[in-house]
């Protein structure tokens, strides 16, 4: 896709792409570090590889799943209680 | 009595209700500086009872100093401050009026000693905030304040029941931490909790805030549900009940902000999830759970102001926009809104180096310092679900996304300034705790900035992030609400009324036949035996009538004499 120059660069497929990029990057450089870092575990699991990682992943994941199927008993339009 | 005695709160309430009376010029002037007097008289309050009063046969402590209430009522005076700065284009005077009466009121309940100074400024603040609901003058918000009044007078109700019964086990009315092992503290526990958004409850606050005018709002994320919060840790410290009600809140407030259109709905559903936070701690009761508590009050305060004045002011520049399908792409012509709103955004979602990140930590701490295992996945999962509902979700569907095309200007500087000058607490508050520490109940030597737990932190919140912008597809907005609570009185209670109009008809129906059928046959039977030809109109003899009379004495005497 081309860039429209009208556009603030914020929107540009082309910054899109980099910050995708650059934010993977974080995330990569942050789950290494636990090679480096050595955390004091509390509980066993939260010392494993990573832990914070897959988990935040993981459980957002499961509430966003659960959000969505919670929605389809739940959701009504928003004039419902509109007389 | 001098000012540095007189009860703050009363200063408030008296200063709120003059506020309406005098011209623009002088209101400005009272908005902007008597909060600050308030939060100088606050500090001035030294420990023990200041002020008390005779009420029957109680001692009322009408202002009683300590730790735990100088922090509420500095964060309270704060927020009025910030609040009025920010409603000082607000052209509706009574507004104002209703938050000052609303915010003196929850002062008086954070200094009040006893259980009968708490009720009074309980009820007194319910019907301020009702007022600001009401303030904003459209049919939805009347209705809204309505509905909102009734489940806040009955929480009231049941608060007071409590109140009476616990005097009446104790006979005294001082306010203290109480086990719920009668009715009395079951009631009272109950009344505060109604107050928190507690289960099953929780839809008053989702339904009556964002019904609010652009500034109203703002004051009313503050002190309803803080208040509680403070009674809660004053009267139910280390009730484990309260952990589990606190989780619920946390996971609800998520969920119900995931499926929410409405920017200020998102935001008030994140309210219960972070006072769900506090409640969790209060029901853990250790001291570095109630410090995380007391801390998290605090900064939740400013940083949620601050999210809804961030999302009052696109509201306000929009003329009433609110909801995420309608909204988009606003950073380029609201930078300063934008980047505020972030900035409540990361401390909501307790980001290292802001406000967030230095309080709720000590609770999550707290759990692990317990050994409570699964309690500590919950408020780590919740940690991420923050991030996700509220921390990006709000800023992403508002700022971001799609292009609206919608170009509004940021707003007046008044409402700038707020926005700035609660950011700047926000950022403040996390890059230097130590300070705040020393205010809270408990010492301790907490410190939240060691490498791992940043790290640890990082990734959690990063993660959750990913999440987000991988599963987006699943989020996108819909002109939905979402069913709650309130559906059993608002659409249930409806339907049942009818249904009931309907049987009290028929009911009706059946008792006026059922009469007119009586009132036939009596006539008939009346007929039967006084009529011309009736048993009673017949002549008898001497002889069976005197029969008749002995007989009837007879039995009379026999019934008598047995029983």
């Amino acid at each position: 896709m081309k860039d429209d120059p009208q556009q603030h660069w914020l929107v540009k497929p082309s910054s899109i792409k980099i910050l995708w990029r650059v934010g993977l990057f974080i995330l990569a450089a942050l789950v290494l570090s636990d090679l480096i870092i050595h955390t004091h575990s509390a509980f066993g699991i939260d010392g494993s590889f990573g832990f914070y990682s897959w988990y935040g992943l993981l459980t957002c994941f499961a509430m966003i799943v659960f959000a969505k199927l919670l929605g389809f008993f739940l959701k009504r339009k928003d004039t419902y209680y509109d007389d | 009595m001098t000012i540095d005695t007189f009860p703050p709160g009363v200063l408030l309430i008296f200063g709120g209700l003059v506020l309406p009376f005098v011209s623009s010029g002088v209101r400005k002037t009272i908005v902007l500086l008597l909060p600050l007097l308030v939060l100088w008289s606050v500090w001035q309050i030294s420990d023990g009872i200041q002020l008390s009063l005779s009420f029957l046969e109680y001692e009322l402590a009408i202002v009683e100093g300590d730790t735990l209430s100088r922090l509420f009522a500095t964060v309270f005076a704060v927020m009025v401050f910030g609040g009025g700065l920010f409603a000082l284009n607000q052209k509706e005077p009574f507004e104002l009026a209703a938050a000052f009466v609303y915010g003196g009121s929850a002062l008086g309940v954070v200094f009040a000693g006893d259980l009968i100074t708490v009720f009074v400024f309980w009820e007194v603040m319910a019907i301020g905030s009702t007022l600001v609901i009401w303030s904003a003058k459209t049919p939805q918000s009347y209705r809204a304040s309505i509905r909102y009044l009734i489940i806040h007078l009955l929480g009231g109700v049941i608060l007071m029941v409590g109140i009476v019964m616990h005097i009446q086990n104790t006979g005294s009315a001082e306010f203290g931490a109480m086990k719920i092992d009668n009715v009395g503290t079951w009631l009272i526990l109950a009344g505060f909790l109604v107050n928190a958004g507690a289960p099953p409850l929780t839809a008053w606050l989702p339904d009556a805030y964002p019904e609010a005018s652009f500034s109203g709002t703002v004051f009313l994320s503050a002190f309803t549900t803080k208040t509680a919060v403070y009674v809660l840790m004053i009267g139910f410290p280390g009730t484990e009940i309260l952990i589990y009600i606190g989780l619920y809140m946390i996971f609800y407030g998520i969920i119900y902000a995931l499926l929410e259109n409405d920017m200020r709905r998102i935001l008030s559903y994140s309210i219960i999830n972070q006072v769900g936070f506090m409640v969790t701690g209060i029901g853990i009761g250790s001291e570095m759970a109630l410090n995380g508590a007391a801390a998290h009050a605090f900064t939740h305060i400013i940083y949620k102001a601050l999210l809804l004045m961030s999302a009052g002011s696109v509201y306000f520049m929009t003329s009433g926009k609110r909801k995420c399908t309608d909204l988009g792409g606003l950073f380029q012509s609201m930078p300063i809104t934008c980047i505020c709103g972030i900035v409540g955004a990361l401390a909501i979602s307790s980001f290292p180096l802001t406000s967030g990140f230095i309080s709720k930590s000590m609770i999550a701490q707290a759990a692990v310092d317990e050994q409570l295992f699964l309690i500590w996945m919950c408020l780590a999962a919740a940690s991420a679900g923050v991030f996700l509902h509220a921390g990006i979700k709000f800023p992403w569907f508002v700022f971001f996304q799609k292009d609206s095309g919608l170009r509004p200007k940021d707003p007046p500087w008044n409402m700038k300034a707020a926005m700035i000058f609660f950011s700047c607490i926000c950022i403040g508050l996390g890059i230097m705790p130590e300070p705040f520490y020393d205010l809270l109940p408990f010492t301790s030597d907490y410190e939240p900035y060691t490498v791992p737990h940043v790290i640890n932190q990082l990734q959690l919140l990063l993660f959750a992030g990913l999440s987000f912008f991988l599963a987006l597809p699943l989020m996108k907005r819909t002109l939905t609400i979402s069913l709650d609570w309130d559906w059993f009185y608002r659409h249930l209670g409806r339907i049942s009324y009818q249904l009931t109009t309907r049987e009290i008809l028929n009911i009706r129906q059946n008792l006026l036949n059922l009469s007119s059928y009586l009132i036939k046959l009596l006539i008939r039977l009346t007929h039967y035996y006084s009529g011309t030809e009736g048993t009673v109109a017949r002549d008898a003899s001497l002889g069976t009538s005197v029969a008749i009379v002995v007989t009837a004495l007879a039995v009379l005497i026999v019934f008598i004499y047995q029983f």
